[in-house]
């Protein structure tokens, strides 16, 4: 490494060191000018050892300024070791930091005189300032002595459980330098990683990932428990290690989950054991991981990045993780990126030109956003060249070939050459428009320039070859202008279709011949050899007129310079002119050289770089890389799955109030399970108090149980799959480890599905029953007051939210609906679906399949007189609408009607859910808009907490109006029942007489919402309304106001 | 992942080097520098060039060429957005980036490279973060280190750890307390010889520069925000409420940051600001062309078109162009052949024009293509897309700051073919 230095400043001594610092100085106004005054007049350099060693704080820096200065021009400041590793004790910390700078670069070189300072190092190791700690951690690791290897790794152990989050994101990069340094620790390192790979902090995530690629990328078996916590932390972990985590989590999934693009893949979070429980026996359709689906859900928000190597990565996970009908959701976000710099935009091209290959339908809405300017750098309209020749099929190759025609106009020549070729690629594509392409080509061949006419004649060239026979005229034509045409690969072009297709035009074939023999002697090589080609080939068929001719030029070629023209003229004359010895293989003549040839297939440059991983450095400069990870082909058999559980913790703690587990709760959460959103988001805005917290811890708590539970279902079902019994044990196993109290209620809980189930599928309702189970739950929790409704549906899906052991200790009670509108509304009408009628309500009940979702009753009726097979739910948009459709109802005889229930998630929003109500032989589309107030779910709380809740959301989060009532309507009855109407609220006992509240949550991201009625004199109203989500809030406000109005 | 930097001005001259990791000898520049001789433009350099041992990742930004080593497989856009945040840094220190500057601060800008990286991963790029680290140079300052002898690096070591908002710093105080946001909207547009518009669409960022003290937590919301089809955020904003609510609630960094660019929605049409009436031959027989062009409001919401700015790159082939404008000045550069026609403010009552006649060089064919036009200009107070900033709400601190919206309307990439 030393000589590498040397090899451009190898001065020998201080003096002739200084002696090129000094010549700098007037030219580049070097670091002196920086700091001002008193170095304008020029400072003799020799003195920079003597200032390091004066006793002045102020000489010293300015000579470690100048020294550094040394260092970044490329320098050689080796000399001056001595004089600085002596200030590296200095208290001063700028010279500190100079001096460390100084040691990082020359330290490999000077070893001996750097283990000097390595003692101070050490010290500083134990500062009680974690920047200290971590500087002297990164200067220790960086000096490049394999001496010291002990005590790095000493240190490195020590830092990786220091106390400051900086300081283990330091050790987990000192980690990567040892392991350079010393492939022996590699043992000692995986232990290291394997501590920081558990560590919480956002700071660590991205370093300890970049340790692990770097020093153990194969053993994934680092990266199962922490494979969770990774995708939850990913949102929050700085934008460069999102770029790691990312491609190393990309790596990850492609080991351990199936293939989602097997077959039609079915929702994700289909979960049901009802499912499970019908088609235990038939084949098993795919369903996604819900540890795939984490990933693709937690990295999708990252595509708005303002970094663009992160929504690269997100772009290259989705491609090559997610089903193929949500991969187009990168498409956007890529073309976004192309408004970035102009070296973003040639590597986003490429990755975009291998995507258009497989998919043409993603970028083809964006298609003009590939089109060239002027401005546009050569490579970079090559790329856009390529990507809209992908892109082009029948449909817009009118578009496109307009556009071309004035891309081959450009004064880029090398570029209206490329546009040829891309027309040339377009022609043999779609087959359409090639006789098309092929005139305005053949136009293109009385261009002045002469690139442009080259290219065409190589292009038509190719593509006469694959229709040859209606085109003897275009090559009447190019044998005229042969003469004009001086490319030596557009007149080789030429001579090869006279030879190919001489047949057709035998008169001029010999003609060219002629000229040829004439100035063969100053052609390129290349012409010559196709003329000697074309000489033997005329022989063959039309010997007659061509035999002298073919003679001279045989000769010609016989005494040419080039050893492959002599060659190929002999080969061409045994071949071709008939003698004793080689009789047998030129009878054979004809159809060696006239065999019929398959015609070129134009493809893209672009064509195989799928190979590799898309926004990789492999990918782009299209061959493997040092260091390049291969992408693993997905498992026919899923791995074990449980290997990414993480173990519970406190099996106690869960059953008690939140409260007293605050702190766990909360490092649980973060490790173990989805949704931190809220708990985290809500201690950022620092604006939560404690109750509000319990309350998202609360939540977070359901969330876990919940994914746990669907977890369980979704193990168990895989096991029916395989049913193998090593995961059986593994599970059994698993639920010894469970706690207590879920031991107790989960198999009550399954148990009961069945039979629900049965009660569902019948008509009847055995109401009875039903309570008797409910009975048998509520032993074990307390909550009653949902139990009030004889209506059989809702009572199960209230008994659902009971069984599933969810709601256990929670402060913000979900409590049943105050009053449940019998109001239903038409989703199809039986003229328009054909004799299929359908109706949906809003039961209010919590949705049992996913706690997001708002669940929807739906009524089906069938007017016709024949049976209605296979009722079920087809697509649906926005694509990215999560719902929970109803079993397939196979078949729904006439004048029958049926009631089912659908979740779904609205995301808070008023937007209608739109999808397709399908039958057997007909779909139709259908939309479920639901009113503000049904995106709510009510819950019960005291007073006190209501105006403790109200505290915090004043300000933006409020809004209120004030309306006029009639005074009859003055008392508390008919004001809640108008407002219960309207939205899903529970109501809060109130102590005033005038002023009533309501509360809830919205479904989907549990935000309260307070509304309070105080009701003044002169019969008006004040409504206020007190939510985070502050549109809702208005838009509730306004269907309140009309409610009350008309009350 | 980045083993050195190099930085090359564009006569290929290496002026300053940085390494993380073991020293790579420049020479492996010189694959780098034949490149760039065989490239027409700087901007043709390839980004990324293969050697036999190592990677070269460059950019080419400001005049000067940021070239990275690399010797394993890394993300190439990692390494070009890392590139592209070392210009931006220089930027934000030093007012401008340019060799100049970087000469001039030679030492400091080593000591930010070493700040940025560690080991060549990133370690600190918010400038936050180094500003709190490595105070930027200001006159005063200069002054008084010069008198007094003191320095740039921080004294105190700031003992706040930045991991709760990495990108803000602690103990911000202001005495005036200002928020300003500009909406700042691009046309990127391609109209053909007719006028017609072959594409558009319009591109937009908001720029704020925020001086408020202590944790500011501040929500913005639009009137119609529906009008945005694709955005990204600067990493403060909380993504999970523009999706529930479309506003954007932030802790803001403190100074200029970029809070989020936009795309709007391309169903939409894009008004065009401008049309431009152009003619441009050349006669077949003798060596002259005559151009003429006129430029015209065309939908400007009421609003006057200033900055009008005609850019031509002319055919290789022409020897010499005599014009006149109507208004404004324009320029010709011979050796480039770049026609700069400088209008200024659009009349709307007089329409600024340029006529004249070219000469080619004597036995130069006819060009076949003519040149195209990229137009420049700006509007003033106007967001073409319609977008509106609807309030800002600033919760977490007492005081009452002052706040201000601008909007502006730009030609980004406007082109108008002949």
């Amino acid at each position: 490494m030393s000589t590498n230095n040397l090899s451009y400043s190898d001065q020998g001594g201080t003096d002739s060191a200084v002696e090129v610092g000094q010549e700098t100085t007037p030219t580049s106004s070097n670091a002196g000018a920086g700091f001002g005054l008193f170095s304008v007049d020029f400072k003799k350099n020799e003195d920079l050892k003597e200032m390091l060693e004066s006793n002045k704080e102020s000489l010293k820096l300015e000579a470690m300024k100048r020294v550094v200065g040394l260092i970044a021009k490329g320098k050689n400041a080796s000399e001056l070791f001595p004089a600085v590793v002596k200030n590296v004790a200095s208290k001063n910390i700028e010279l500190k930091k100079l001096v460390y700078v100084y040691l990082v670069r020359y330290a490999e070189e000077q070893q001996d005189l750097a283990l000097l300072s390595i003692s101070t190092f050490q010290r500083a190791l134990k500062d009680p300032n974690q920047l200290i700690r971590a500087s002297a951690l990164r200067v220790l690791s960086s000096i490049r002595v394999p001496i010291i290897v002990p005590i790095m790794m000493l240190a490195i152990k020590e830092a990786a459980s220091d106390m400051s989050p900086y300081v283990r994101k330091t050790s987990a990069h000192a980690i990567q330098k040892l392991y350079s340094l010393d492939q022996d620790q590699k043992e000692l390192l995986i232990e290291v990683i394997e501590k920081l790979l558990k560590d919480k902090s956002t700071l660590v995530a991205g370093s300890v990932v970049m340790a692990f690629e770097e020093v153990c990328p194969d053993r994934i078996d680092l990266i199962h428990k922490n494979y969770r916590k990774l995708c939850n932390l990913l949102v929050d972990v700085e934008e460069w290690g999102q770029v790691v985590i990312i491609s190393m989590l990309t790596r990850y999934a492609r080991t351990q989950f199936t293939n989602p693009w097997k077959e039609a893949y079915i929702l994700a979070f289909y979960e049901s054991d009802e499912e499970k429980t019908r088609d235990e026996t038939e084949a098993k359709p795919y369903m996604m991981d819900p540890d795939h689906r984490l990933l693709l859900r937690n990295t999708k928000p990252l595509l708005q990045s303002r970094n663009t190597a992160v929504v690269m990565s997100v772009a290259q996970l989705y491609w090559h993780l997610a089903p193929k009908n949500e991969v187009s959701i990168i498409t956007k976000s890529l073309v976004r990126l192309l408004r970035s710099h102009r070296e973003v935009q040639y590597i986003v091209l490429q990755n975009i030109a291998t995507m258009s290959i497989q998919r043409k339908g993603m970028f083809e809405p964006y298609m003009k956003s590939f089109y060239v300017r002027s401005t546009d750098a050569t490579h970079i309209k090559s790329l856009k060249l390529e990507i809209l020749t992908s892109l082009a099929n029948e449909a817009n190759i009118s578009t496109i070939l307009r556009e071309f025609q004035t891309y081959v106009k450009s004064q880029d020549k090398q570029f209206a050459a490329g546009t040829i070729q891309a027309i040339g690629r377009c022609a043999t594509n779609i087959s359409e428009v090639t006789d098309t392409c092929l005139n305005g080509l053949v136009l293109l061949l009385s261009n002045r320039d002469e690139t442009v006419v080259a290219e065409s004649v190589v292009v038509i060239r190719k593509l006469l070859q694959i229709q040859p026979t209606q085109h003897s005229d275009i090559i009447k034509h190019m044998a005229q202008l042969f003469d004009n045409i001086t490319v030596p690969m557009a007149r080789a072009s030429i001579l090869w279709l006279m030879g190919e297709y001489c047949e057709r035009v035998p008169k001029i074939a010999p003609d060219v011949l002629r000229k040829m023999a004439k100035s063969f002697t100053s052609e390129e090589d290349i012409v010559k050899l196709q003329t000697v080609n074309l000489a033997a080939k005329l022989y063959l068929t039309n010997s007659k007129q061509t035999k002298l001719l073919t003679q001279y030029i045989l000769n010609l070629g016989k005494y040419d310079q080039n050893y492959d023209i002599r060659d190929r003229t002999r080969f061409i004359r045994q071949l071709i002119v008939p003698n004793d010895k080689n009789g047998a293989l030129s009878k054979y003549a004809h159809r060696i050289l006239l065999a019929p040839k398959p015609a070129p297939v134009l493809e893209s440059a672009y064509k195989d770089r799928d190979r590799y991983q898309l926004g990789t450095l492999s990918h782009t400069i299209n061959t493997k890389a040092s260091g390049y990870l291969e992408l693993s082909d997905w498992p026919a058999v899923a791995p074990d799955q449980s290997v990414r559980n993480v173990e519970v913790i406190e099996p106690t703690g869960k059953s008690k109030p939140a409260k007293s587990s605050d702190d766990k709760f909360y490092s649980d959460s973060g490790e173990e399970e989805e949704e931190k959103g809220s708990g985290s988001s809500s201690s950022e805005d620092g604006s939560s108090s404690s109750s509000e917290e319990s309350g998202s811890d609360a939540e977070s708590h359901v969330q876990k149980n919940s994914s746990q539970s669907s977890e369980e279902s979704d193990k168990s079902s895989s096991q029916s799959e395989k049913s193998s019994s090593e995961s059986d044990s593994e599970k059994k196993e698993r639920k010894t480890k469970t706690p207590l109290q879920k031991k107790t209620v989960k198999p009550t809980a399954k148990d009961r599905y069945h039979t629900i189930m049965e009660h569902r599928a019948g008509p009847t309702s055995p109401k009875q029953h039903t309570k008797t189970i409910f009975v048998n739950v509520i032993n074990q929790h307390s909550v009653l007051q949902t139990f009030s409704y004889s209506h059989w549906s809702t009572l199960c899906v209230s008994l659902f939210t009971q069984l599933c052991p969810l709601s256990l200790a929670f402060p913000l009670q979900v409590s049943g609906p105050a009053f449940v509108p019998e109001k239903s509304h038409d989703l199809l009408h039986r003229m328009t679906g054909k004799g299929l009628s359908a109706q949906y309500q809003f039961p209010r009940q919590p949705c049992l399949y996913q706690p997001t979702m708002v669940s929807v009753q739906i009524s089906l009726t069938n007017t016709t007189d024949h049976p209605l097979e296979q009722i079920h739910i087809g697509d649906r948009s926005p694509t990215g609408l999560n719902m929970h459709c109803f079993n397939t109802i196979e078949c729904l005889e006439p004048e029958a009607s049926v009631t089912v229930f659908m979740g779904i998630d609205f995301n808070d929003s008023t937007q209608a859910a739109n999808f397709q109500l399908c039958t057997k032989e007909d779909h139709f589309s259908v939309s479920i808009q639901p009113a503000i107030g049904e995106l709510l779910l009510p819950i019960t709380m005291t007073e006190l907490d209501f105006r403790k809740e109200k505290g915090k959301l004043l300000g933006m989060n409020e809004s209120s109006a004030t309306i006029t009532m009639a005074a009859e309507n003055m008392t508390s009855q008919p004001i809640s029942r108008p407002v219960a109407t309207v939205a899903n609220l529970g109501v809060v006992p109130s102590s005033q007489g005038n002023v009533h509240r309501f509360a809830g949550k919205t479904a989907s991201s549990r935000a309260v919402v307070l509304v309070t009625v105080e009701l003044r004199e002169s019969s008006t109203a004040l409504i206020t309304i007190n939510t985070e989500k502050s549109v809702m809030g208005s838009m509730l406000l306004r269907d309140l106001k009309l409610a009350l109005a008309q009350a | 992942m980045i083993n050195s930097l190099f930085l090359i001005n564009p006569s290929g001259e290496i002026f300053l080097e940085k390494h993380w990791k073991s020293v790579v000898s420049r020479s492996v520049c010189d694959y780098f520098l034949e490149a760039k001789e065989k490239a027409l433009e700087p901007e043709d350099v390839p980004p990324v060039i293969h050697t036999p041992h190592h990677y070269l990742i460059s950019i080419y930004r400001d005049k000067l060429f940021f070239l990275s080593v690399i010797q394993t497989e890394v993300p190439p856009l990692f390494v070009i957005e890392f590139l592209h945040r070392v210009a931006e840094m220089i930027q934000d220190y030093f007012g401008e980036c340019s060799e100049t500057v970087v000469k001039d601060h030679m030492v400091m800008v080593y000591e930010l490279l070493e700040e940025m990286l560690d080991n060549g991963f990133p370690l600190a790029t918010e400038s936050n973060v180094l500003k709190e680290m490595i105070r930027p140079p200001t006159i005063l300052r200069s002054v008084v280190n010069t008198l007094t002898g003191t320095s740039n690096v921080g004294d105190t070591l700031p003992t706040g750890q930045p991991s709760t908002i990495p990108w803000r710093r602690a103990g911000v105080r202001y005495t005036n307390n200002e928020a300003y946001f500009d909406v700042v909207e691009e046309i990127d547009a391609i109209l053909d010889q007719s006028g017609t518009t072959v594409f558009a669409e319009i591109q937009g960022v908001v720029e704020a520069c925020v001086k408020l003290s202590g944790m500011p937590d501040l929500t913005l919301s639009f009137m119609n925000p529906r009008l945005l089809d694709d955005v990204s955020f600067h990493p403060c904003v909380r993504y999970k409420l523009w999706e529930s609510e479309r506003v954007l609630s932030f802790i803001p960094p403190d100074g200029n940051f970029t809070l989020m660019t936009y795309h709007v929605n391309a169903q939409n049409l894009v008004a065009i600001p401008v049309y431009v009436k152009q003619s441009i031959s050349f006669f077949e027989c003798g060596s002259d062309g005559r151009l003429d062009v006129t430029v015209g409001p065309k939908q400007t919401m009421g609003k006057t078109v200033e900055g009008v700015m005609v850019t031509v790159h002319l055919p290789k082939t022409i020897l010499s162009i005599n014009l006149t404008a109507t208004q404004g000045s324009y320029t010709y550069d011979n050796g480039t052949k770049l026609l700069v026609w400088d209008i200024g403010k659009l009349n709307p009552q007089k329409l600024p024009n340029l006529r004249g006649s070219l000469s080619l060089q004597a036995g130069a064919p006819k060009p076949e293509e003519n040149p195209s036009l990229n137009i420049d200009l700006n509007i003033q107070q106007l967001a073409i897309s319609g977008l509106k900033v609807n309030r800002l709400d600033m919760f977490g601190e007492k005081y009452k700051p002052f706040k201000g919206v601008k909007y502006i309307t730009k030609a980004g990439k406007f082109q108008v073919r002949t």
